[in-house]
């Protein structure tokens, strides 16, 4: 039975809300806890990490009463392992590059690494695309919005 | 009564249309139809892009302008749907399934304007409804304690996690996380940072504008990242003239938009069920009372007009609990109610009388924005038209442009920025999971309130904790809660699997459209 319930897609679901329940509830206690009618900060908390652990365990339980299904795939058919990594490193690029080198660097990065994940995308498409973004990104925000961020600088 | 609400409306009227406003809410829709049309933008991801816009407008204006944006982005989205069959928002699936066959026969333009004419007939009334129930139920709720608005912000979350979509555990379990993402920052009576980390950026708690890009944005966009098929244009030619439907298909489309509007303002008055259950009970009506049920499905113009008026009724709906209790029905309204808090206006039924200018401004602005809708799509119907075709590949990495910026303008920090990366991560974990991420941001607008209240419930009570059922008016709202969750397990021990929404309208083509749209 355990053989089919690892398959099951609701298995990590409520296997992810149980652990996380059961980790809010831990830590909560290490906050002041209070009496029911002076709460102290904890309180609140560890109720709702109770809840999250028993909706979770009831999660878990729907999975191991309910049929296997056939379509139980976590991850889709085709991962994108490669896509969402370009997705996620934009920002993070706009970070070090938006700390150390100004906006238009930062802008030109974060158009720029999530449009390579695109399966179609050429490099210099990509980087034509990301230079239009940042000429109209920065003239909105820096000239229009006055956002606080320098265009250009060396260094933080 | 009635003649206080319409000195109150003429008030409003005046500031929605002092210039300035008008000229915000003008953007707002211009805007928010705009980034709708885009295919794979709904109305969530568009109203968190554009968000960090209004910071620096003032409070008024910034509203304004993002209810705008709301049924800016949702009008765009139904052109969206009707001609490419691509519903980006849920209550959009079922105006796929009579719009796009006609679209297929040359009829789409006929459609989008039928689609014009009910969303503002839908809107209009539901704006009415909210003219004269929302300053009744601010004068019930002013009355309310702590006890009573804890139990009606418990219902308020069950009910918005329970009755949206996908399996309603799991819905529960996503307020809950909502519910604990709110609660990280300092404590409000004894300032102990809690689950911080140790990090002082924490302190003040996890940015709205964060946590609503990271979902509906970053999350959205790994989702969907080369997996949008080359969308089909060759039905998209609509132009100006195309819009006029014939005389016959008017008289048609009249009194399905009429049943549609009361079925979407009753939808709206039941918490929880929001637009897209609205859309598909309408629906479903509709094709029982048709004379040629078959036909729906082919182009029936009745299966447009129908539920776009009542998405937009219940749309409108959705506004009385939020603006008058500060109980948001769905994540669209909390991301709403979000941004007045970060305008440092607290919501609940004390803002109409303290903040009348942003209550029935907003109202008037409705109208306002409405026609604006109006007089803007039936001109510009062929560039968006335009707009329809630009590829998936352009378009979201421009967005992730707009979600970088937009969080490190919140407190100009790049801590936000990696706050943003973080927990797009984990929505897409959960949207990996099946879990629907939306009620987390409605937990996390509830959360601060919902535990201040109940702290305070407890200490009038002494720690009685039965204090919730000792309060009559409390009781009641607590056995709702109880209804619902009973309901809910009745619903599953009958037919296990099957949602409330896709009960409502049986048959085989509509679940490949609901799964479009998810």
């Amino acid at each position: 039975m355990f053989g089919t319930l690892v398959k099951k897609r609701d298995f990590y679901a409520g296997g992810l809300m149980t652990l996380l329940g059961a980790a809010v509830t831990l830590d909560s206690t290490t906050y002041t806890l209070g009496t029911l009618t002076h709460m102290g900060p904890g309180m609140f908390p560890l109720m709702l990490g109770i809840t999250l652990t028993i909706v979770g365990m009831l999660i878990l339980g729907a999975a191991i009463t309910t049929p296997l299904s056939d379509d139980e795939g976590i991850l889709p058919e085709k991962p994108e392992w490669f896509a969402w990594g370009c997705i996620l490193a934009g920002p993070i690029a706009f970070i070090i590059l938006g700390e150390f080198f100004g906006l238009v660097l930062a802008t030109f990065a974060c158009v720029f690494i999530p449009a390579l994940g695109d399966r179609t995308a050429t490099l210099k498409g990509s980087a034509i695309l990301a230079a239009g973004v940042t000429f109209f990104g920065v003239l909105l925000f820096s000239y229009v919005l006055k956002i606080p961020f320098p265009l250009f600088q060396l260094g933080h | 009564m009635f003649s206080t609400a319409l000195t109150d409306l003429w008030y409003g009227f005046g500031v929605a249309l002092e210039p300035h406003n008008v000229m915000w809410c003008f953007i707002g829709v211009f805007v928010g139809n705009m980034v709708g049309v885009l295919p794979g933008m709904g109305p969530l991801a568009t109203i968190s892009i554009l968000l960090p816009l209004t910071f620096g407008i003032k409070p008024v204006g910034a509203i304004l302008m993002l209810a705008g944006v709301f049924y800016g982005s949702q009008y765009g989205g139904a052109i969206c749907s009707i001609l490419l069959n691509l519903p980006c928002h849920p209550p959009h699936a079922v105006t796929c399934l009579d719009g796009f066959p006609l679209t297929k026969r040359g009829r789409g333009g006929a459609a989008l304007g039928i689609c014009v004419i009910s969303s503002f007939v839908g809107a209009s009334w539901g704006i009415t409804e909210m003219i004269f129930l929302a300053p009744i139920l601010v004068e019930v709720a002013l009355k309310f304690g702590p006890a009573e608005i804890c139990s009606l912000m418990l219902l308020g979350l069950l009910a918005g996690s329970t009755l949206a979509r996908g399996s309603p555990l799991k819905g529960v379990a996503m307020t809950v996380c909502g519910l604990l993402i709110g609660i990280v920052g300092s404590d409000i009576e004894t300032g102990t940072p809690r689950f911080t980390f140790g990090i002082p950026n924490l302190f003040d708690g996890v940015e709205i504008v964060a946590l609503a890009l990271g979902l509906f944005g970053i999350a959205e966009f790994m989702k969907s990242v080369n997996q949008l098929s080359e969308v089909d244009t060759k039905y998209t030619n609509v132009k100006f003239s195309d819009l006029r439907p014939t005389r016959e298909e008017f008289r048609r489309a009249v009194p399905a938009m009429f049943r549609g509007t009361i079925i979407g303002s009753l939808c709206a008055l039941i918490p929880g069920t929001g637009p897209t259950i609205a859309s598909f009970i309408s629906y479903a009506t509709e094709k029982k009372i048709s004379k040629t049920p078959e036909k729906f499905g082919t182009g029936m113009i009745e299966g447009v007009a129908c539920p776009e008026a009542s998405t937009h009724s219940s749309v409108q709906g959705d506004f009385i609990p939020t603006m008058s209790l500060g109980i948001p029905g769905d994540a669209v309204m909390a991301l709403i109610l979000g941004a007045l808090m970060i305008q440092g206006i607290v919501p609940g039924p004390q803002l109409i009388s303290e903040h009348p200018d942003i209550f029935w401004g907003l109202i008037a602005s409705f109208w306002v924005g409405n026609i604006i809708l109006v007089v803007l799509n039936v001109p510009m119907i062929g560039l968006w038209v335009k707009l329809l075709t630009i590829p998936y590949k352009y378009l979201y990495p421009s967005a992730m442009f707009f979600v970088a910026i937009g969080v490190y303008s919140t407190n100009n920090d790049m801590f936000e920025v990696g706050e943003v990366v973080l927990i797009g991560l984990f929505g897409y974990v959960l949207l990996l999971l099946d879990f629907h991420p939306a009620p987390i941001l409605l937990g996390f607008v509830l959360g601060p309130r919902f535990e201040e209240n109940f702290r305070r419930a407890m200490l009038i009570s002494r720690g009685d904790i039965f204090v919730f059922v000792k309060h009559p008016i409390s009781a009641v709202f607590i056995g709702l809660c109880v209804l619902l969750i009973v309901m809910q397990i009745y619903v599953r021990l009958r037919s296990p699997k099957s949602l409330p929404t896709e009960m409502a309208l049986p048959g085989d083509h509509h679940r490949k459209v609901s799964e479009a749209a998810e």
